[in-house]
């Protein structure tokens, strides 16, 4: 087979019809764009691209809400469900997705997320989770797994100092509020893949009714983590999969 | 309608679903408790929705996320959750979202906390403090309309005393000039046409669609609140024309200084009132007004001295300003004190007017 010719395939063509520009000011290696275009596609595929609200979060991925063609809201750190609740509950027709990173939804906002869990808040949660407040430069949050350096655990996270990371994913599964709970990961082409059928699961079911859906993504943070550009997938591999395992925690019939 | 038996929460409830008020979020806290359930008695009939919060700080920003669509949205506390909420009431002025917030006072300590907040950024907060039911019912009315006028959060700075007095009252609908569309409002329509919407407090848009970035956005924002300041402010004078003494004071307040004044004038005393009705903006050229040529300004206000700055301010004669209010919060901890009371009003004036203008108030 012979090597795709860039010119006859220039990036544009690529683009999600959701994406008003493909130009983005993320890190090399960041693994946050093609988590979110997971996202954008299932939107488009499932019908939903006139009627869907972002609500946004602060981190990186602040560019994701600049730079879709999404009716969007930025919001206070933490907070996302809670506003996302507001904002569904005067739109039950319209998909509500909230998006959010480690540090905003599990170390700020663990309280909003698990309340609207449990009250069964007919929205999508999306978690970007990289272990790291990578926005700020590399410092540990609420998901940051043991071992790892960041500029707040320079020698690594010692549970005696910094205690234990979070599974919020599965604190989630156990509240009779949530319908659809699951894992994935973009650190290789298998995982985008499943990763993608289950953020359209999530929207499926959230259109359907059936209740709080959420899907985490583990994504790659080099810059946050002190590794090389190319070392991401790996290192997310070895050190938060470890932690975190990949999968649907709850869904409908299990 | 005939008038009906109303504690001043539900009539304020009732107010506020009058005005379309069709989502409310809030977290129990004595004496803000009643509005809340009031609110989730009869919003729901109204085809609203109404939440028992798990927070002040979710309450408030699920609110901030339903004004977000269009539709009026309101939340409350009492001041000490009204602490809890700065952030997300900050950000609502700083997104223009109209965003109507109750706080059922358990006194008169959150003057500044009303006039000054505790967010950050350069904003305001349009500020109604009633003076009884009636007038909360109006106001609050008021506020959903202002709210929406001028894209920005309004408070209802209420008490124990209206939201716990029960009296006979007919909420009426009142009419307001028409509003502009909410041409801003999120309902997901816009979505993969180009042209998508976008809220955010830094204001720099989307591609297809640059927004004006922080400094002209919150400029913008500014100048809002300087034209606020010029058109919204009211207030009320009583006998102010041909006074000595004026005395100041907002709310539940104000109802012990009519009285006591009007006992005054009547022995002669040259004496009058002055009420801001709107806390924020403060009402300060009608204060310079009404205390020109007065010998003594004195403020009666139930905390340690925060109006009083406002009133410094703006008196006409800044050195004829003594505070004769005071800390005063009922053992309950739940409503004022001693110092609500019409005796001890009337011989702190009488205190006043012996000492003359020569002594003055240690601040």
């Amino acid at each position: 087979m012979s090597a795709p010719d860039p010119a006859a395939h220039p990036v544009a063509d690529f683009k999600p019809d959701l994406l008003q520009s493909a130009e983005h000011e993320l890190c090399p290696g960041c693994g946050h764009p093609v988590a979110w275009r997971l996202v954008l596609e299932a939107l488009t595929d499932l019908g939903l691209s006139h009627r869907t609200v972002l609500v946004a979060g602060h981190g990186c991925y602040t560019q994701m809400m600049k730079l879709s063609d999404l009716d969007s809201l930025q919001c206070l750190h933490g907070r996302a469900p809670a506003v996302a609740t507001g904002v569904k509950r005067m739109l039950p027709q319209t998909a509500v997705v909230t998006l959010q990173g480690d540090g905003d939804m599990v170390s700020e906002g663990l309280h909003e997320v698990l309340h609207a869990g449990a009250r069964g808040e007919r929205v999508t949660a999306l978690l970007f989770n990289n272990g790291v407040f990578g926005d700020t430069g590399g410092h540990l949050t609420a998901t940051t797994v043991l071992g790892q350096r960041t500029k707040t655990s320079l020698e690594g996270r010692d549970p005696e100092v910094h205690g234990y990371p979070i599974d919020v994913a599965r604190l989630l599964a156990q509240l009779d509020g949530t319908a659809y709970v699951a894992r994935g990961a973009v650190n290789s082409p298998g995982l985008v893949a499943r990763t993608g059928r289950m953020i359209r699961r999530a929207l499926e079911l959230q259109m359907a009714g059936a209740g709080f859906t959420f899907v985490e993504v583990l994504t790659m943070c080099p810059t946050g983590w002190f590794v090389g550009t190319a070392e991401g997938p790996d290192y997310l591999e070895e050190s938060m999969m470890a932690t975190f395992g990949i999968g649907e925690l709850k869904a409908p019939g299990q | 309608m005939t008038r009906r038996l109303l504690q001043g929460s539900e009539a304020v409830a009732e107010a506020a679903i009058a005005s379309g008020c069709r989502f409310f979020s809030g977290y129990p806290m004595l004496p803000f408790t009643e509005l809340l359930e009031s609110m989730a008695k009869k919003l729901p009939a109204a085809g609203g929705v109404c939440i028992s919060a798990e927070s002040e700080i979710e309450a408030v920003n699920m609110a901030l996320g339903a004004a977000a669509t269009g539709a009026r949205a309101a939340t409350g506390s009492c001041g000490q959750g009204l602490a809890l909420m700065q952030e997300a009431i900050a950000e609502s002025a700083l997104n223009e979202l109209p965003l109507v917030v109750f706080n059922m006072a358990r006194g008169q300590q959150d003057y500044f906390q009303a006039t000054r907040g505790g967010g950050w950024g350069d904003y305001r907060t349009i500020t109604l403090a009633p003076k009884d039911v009636p007038e909360a019912v109006a106001h609050t009315q008021l506020l959903f309309d202002l709210a929406d006028r001028h894209r920005t959060p309004a408070l209802l700075y209420g008490d124990y005393v209206i939201a716990h007095t029960s009296v006979g009252i007919e909420v009426a609908p009142l009419a307001f000039p028409p509003l502009p569309e909410k041409d801003w409002a999120l309902d997901g329509t816009m979505s993969g046409t180009g042209r998508a919407r976008q809220i955010w407090t830094w204001a720099r848009g989307k591609p297809n669609t640059p927004g004006p970035g922080p400094n002209l956005a919150w400029q913008a924002i500014a100048d809002k609140y300087a034209e606020i300041e010029r058109t919204e402010a009211r207030c009320e004078a009583e006998g102010t024309d041909d006074a000595e003494v004026v005395v100041v004071s907002f709310g539940t307040t104000a109802v012990f200084v009519d009285r006591v004044v009007e006992e005054l004038r009547a022995e002669g005393v040259r004496i009058g009132s002055f009420r801001p009705v709107t806390l924020w903006p403060f009402p300060g050229a009608a204060l310079a007004e009404a205390t020109e040529g007065c010998r003594l300004v004195l403020v009666y206000e139930l905390n340690a001295g925060q109006m009083v700055d406002d009133v410094r301010i703006h008196a006409a004669d800044r050195s004829a300003v003594r505070s004769i209010g005071g800390v005063s919060q009922d053992a309950s901890g739940m409503r004022q004190g001693d110092l609500l009371a019409a005796d001890e009003l009337r011989q702190r004036v009488r205190r006043a007017l012996a000492d003359g203008p020569a002594a003055r108030s240690a601040r």
